[in-house]
């Protein structure tokens, strides 16, 4: 007979949900709130049913927006998870160098967003820029303030080099935890090297692995304060991501109920996709035992 | 308050998902449950089912907003039928 679930626990998380409902569970229901009314300050309100909805879904600047987010989110899910791998697979499993390369791999995480925009802002300028300046010297055409395929480059190689540590950290955290029997049977086996990734690393760092894809889908998927520093959503709207796009609406032109129903569906997009991701990678975890 | 701007219509909203919750937790509680399988192939329980209808009609209604002429009642009749077919099969 299967175990019934006992779903008492649960209580024990109440306090957390109190810090959660004041930071985030209540701004939350004042985004419904001014979803649904139109305001031009002052405190005051009128009411205006799902017209915001209506409107924001029809308009074609959301959907560019969704579009070149779901590619950003996209590209750098299938480059930081298989190099943050590959480089978990390489480090050093003991002795001085494994301490080096974990200091060296932190490094880029202790740095903050708007700093490392600004580093990639100056790293790619053609003027002053190493990057910039390297690359016009052997002859590339590269600017990314002109260039839309430029500027997404530089975006997504920097935050490939802010992020992929991540991956890699927490790959090598799941690679550390597999006893030695593992490498041992497989070694009476004459497993390949290939064989042993499939059948050993995999499957016992698809726990971790699952939790650097939720993280690094969510905060790619939220992205602002970097691509706003390096190329200020431009050239034209080329690199302008959901999150850009929702604080030029609710401060620059103080939009408040088009981007408190732009929010909402934002918020829906990340919920669905982080269940979807969080659903089938437990489910395969289940599978593979 | 005053400052969450709180119309009647957004505050049924949110009492409906409250006691929805609350119903559930109770129901959790008295009844305990064990997961099964559907048709999505993946485990869920009651809690579960309810989370995969509440956002599910999320985007129903977002779609019929969108996409559909007519009054957005007609998407609470689809999220209704949905709701049940999620309870049973899923």
């Amino acid at each position: 007979m299967e175990k019934t679930v006992n779903q008492k626990a649960w209580f024990l998380v109440l306090p957390v949900l109190v810090l959660v409902a004041f930071s985030a569970v209540i701004p939350l229901m004042t985004v419904v709130n001014y979803s649904v009314q139109d305001t031009f300050g002052n405190n005051q309100f009128f009411w205006a049913g799902l017209e915001w909805f209506k409107e924001m879904l029809r308009d074609d600047r959301m959907w560019d927006a969704l579009g070149r987010q779901l590619m950003f989110s996209g590209i750098i899910l299938l480059i930081q998870i298989p190099l943050g791998v590959f480089i978990a697979l390489n480090m050093p499993k003991s002795g001085f160098w494994v301490s080096f390369c974990l200091v060296v791999m932190s490094l880029p995480l202790l740095i903050p967003w708007n700093v490392v925009g600004t580093i990639w802002q100056i790293f790619g300028r053609v003027d002053i820029g190493l990057l910039g300046h390297t690359l016009a010297a052997i002859g590339v055409d590269y600017n990314y303030t002109s260039d839309p395929f430029a500027a997404w480059v530089t975006i997504i190689v920097m935050d490939v080099w802010h992020w992929t540590s991540l991956v890699a950290l927490l790959a090598y955290a799941g690679l550390k935890s597999i006893p030695d029997a593992y490498y041992q049977a497989a070694k009476i086996d004459q497993a390949s090297r290939w064989a042993v990734f499939r059948y050993i690393e995999l499957p016992k760092m698809m726990g971790v692995l699952m939790i650097a894809i939720l993280l690094r889908f969510m905060d790619s998927f939220m992205i602002y304060t970097e691509p706003f520093v390096v190329t200020g959503g431009g050239p034209g709207s080329t690199t302008t991501m959901l999150s850009i796009d929702l604080v030029k609406m609710a401060l620059g032109q103080f939009d408040l109920g088009p981007a408190a129903a732009f929010s909402i569906m934002y918020f829906l997009t990340i919920l669905l996709i982080s269940w979807v991701f969080y659903t089938v990678m437990t489910n395969l975890e289940k599978r593979e035992g | 308050m005053e400052w969450m701007a709180w119309t009647w219509p957004t505050a049924i909203f949110f009492m409906v998902i409250a006691s929805l919750l609350i119903t559930f937790t109770i129901l959790a509680i008295k009844f305990p449950e064990t997961p099964r399988v559907g048709v999505l192939r993946i485990e869920t329980t009651r809690g579960d089912r309810l989370f995969i209808t509440l956002l599910g009609s999320a985007f129903i209604n977002l779609a019929w907003l969108g996409l559909a002429d007519m009054a957005q009642w007609w998407a609470l009749v689809i999220c209704a039928v949905y709701a049940v077919l999620v309870f049973r099969y899923v």
